[in-house]
């Protein structure tokens, strides 16, 4: 029980799959295809600023939708009886258990020109599709989001020993944990988004399994932004930002 | 604090929010049973499941996915549980230095971790001549796996009470026997939360396997990416039915048995 030893083979799993390859992606960024040290990569990896401002433009949209539209739904969950609670919750839960890709593919159909919602609007006499802009990414990723959203807020909320500080600490870093996780998804932009609404994950995927060096350099970029990002949050907010 | 009932327009935005995540689902429901192979509704016809069942590759990745997830979460909740106890007893730097290298992987985006993984074993593939597939994949699904288990068992261990152990030890019991009458079954209750999370990551994970599954290997997700490139067969609005139905059903019966836990707590007290 005392013993330390238990640790020693998720150490060493750690430094081999974990610091390792971060390592490489650090050496890797500062190389030229011929193996040389270079500082290339960065400089086309800031070609790629605009998609970079853009990606964090649909974050920051995308997390203020969601904190809006949870707020009052974990507000309204506080009022319910305990059994009522339960059963929201595993509503809200239910669809975030289906795999990731079918959601989107979910939302590609019901937007898509002749979808349900073209032929419903049609009524009205608007025709169109509705897919291919900023609107349907950020659609797509309130959709993807929004229950992760609402139940920190929740837990948060119905904890009897709250000061109102610490309330908008939680709130703060809820809405970092949320904001974090929607600035890179891969895919999304690229089914729901137009040409001009490419993501800076998409920009890794492609340009990575030609060029892994640009790759690298724009991934470790991310990775340093991030850690800018939570060290801030961190001298705002409480640990909790981080889990 | 009080319960009231809600008024009439916190019903309606409830409403409004549960049509809003259900309704993408439902209009793959509905086009499931579609006759033909366009979102034009041609009439009632159950011929996607029976072509969804012959598809080997579908049935495949979605083989593939249950077992890397049932693998990567029982490895995962070992290795992350071992680790909890271990790292239990160091104290001050080294404590936070380990804690926070665990963490590593919730923090830095999925897309960076496939990134670099995909760097490591290309490189390593070329020194010991293997191919990235089944292999590469489960390793990298217990790398995002492992922190969620130590994350949970954590506080469990933390508010553990040693003399417990002690106690044991003093009963007759040997080192094994208390560890894992004791410790064990203290730890289960944050060593089988962890285990589900890490089920549920790896089962939605897209983007890690996307990037370590190699030329040949494909879960569900990478399946269904790459059938979305291409015209997308009716049949995954099939798949996508069964797997609501089921998710359902699972969910309401781990309702349903923490219920009755509750109120079998509540008649304790």
């Amino acid at each position: 029980m005392k013993s330390r030893k238990l640790s020693i083979p998720y150490i060493i799993w750690m430094l081999v799959f974990t610091m390792i390859p971060i390592v490489m992606i650090g050496v890797t960024a500062f190389r030229d295809k011929n193996g040389g040290f270079s500082l290339e990569p960065f400089q086309k990896a800031f070609g790629y600023s605009n998609v970079f401002l853009k990606s964090l433009l649909i974050a920051f949209l995308s997390t203020l939708i969601c904190l809006v539209l949870a707020y009052p739904l974990a507000y309204l969950l506080t009022k319910m009886r305990h059994s009522t609670q339960q059963t929201v919750q595993m509503i809200l839960m239910i669809p975030m258990w289906m795999n990731f890709l079918l959601r989107i593919y979910a939302w590609v159909i019901l937007l898509q020109k002749n979808g349900p919602l073209d032929t419903a609007l049609s009524i009205l006499g608007i025709h169109g599709s509705y897919i291919g802009n900023t609107a349907a990414v950020i659609v797509g990723m309130v959709y993807e989001y929004l229950p992760f959203m609402v139940l920190p807020i929740f837990t948060v909320m119905s904890k009897i020993d709250h000061n109102l500080i610490e309330a908008a600490q939680d709130l703060g870093s809820n809405s970092a944990a949320v904001f974090r996780k929607v600035i890179f998804p891969l895919s999304v932009s690229q089914y729901l988004g137009g040409t001009d609404d490419i993501m800076i994950g998409d920009v890794i995927d492609k340009i990575f399994w030609t060029d892994q060096n640009v790759g690298s350099a724009i991934s470790l970029v991310l990775m340093i932004f991030i850690f800018v990002f939570l060290v801030l949050m961190n001298l705002f907010g409480d640990e909790e930002a981080i889990a | 604090m009080q319960k009231k009932k809600l008024g009439i327009v916190s019903k309606i935005y409830i409403a409004l929010i549960v049509f809003f995540l259900y309704a993408p689902i439902g209009v793959l429901i509905f086009m499931s049973f579609n006759k033909g192979n366009t979102t034009v509704w041609k009439g009632f016809s159950l011929k996607w499941y029976g072509e969804l069942f012959k598809s080997t590759r579908l049935m495949n990745a979605l083989g593939n996915t249950l077992i890397i997830a049932a693998l990567a979460s029982v490895l995962a909740t070992i290795l992350g549980t071992a680790a909890a106890i271990g790292i239990n007893n160091f104290r001050g730097k080294s404590r936070a230095l380990i804690q926070n290298a665990s963490n590593l992987p919730i923090i830095s985006p999925d897309i960076v971790m496939g990134v670099s993984l995909m760097l490591l074993f290309s490189f390593l593939g070329v020194i010991f001549h293997f191919e990235m597939g089944f292999g590469t994949v489960l390793i990298s699904h217990i790398c995002f796996c492992v922190p969620f288990v130590v994350l949970n068992v954590m506080p469990r261990l933390r508010r553990m009470d040693q003399s417990i152990y002690d106690a044991a030890l003093d009963l007759g019991c040997n080192q094994w026997q208390a560890f894992y009458k004791v410790v064990i079954h203290e730890l289960m209750p944050g060593i089988l939360s962890g285990m589900l999370m890490s089920f549920t990551y790896s089962v939605d994970d897209f983007v890690i396997t996307h990037f370590t599954q190699g030329a040949k290997f494909n879960n569900l997700s990478t399946e269904i990416y790459a059938m979305l490139r291409r015209k997308i067969p009716p049949t995954i609005n099939a798949l996508s039915t069964l797997l609501f139905v089921a998710i359902v059903v699972i969910m309401v019966l781990i309702n349903v048995f923490e219920r009755r836990a509750e109120k079998k707590q509540a008649k304790l007290k």
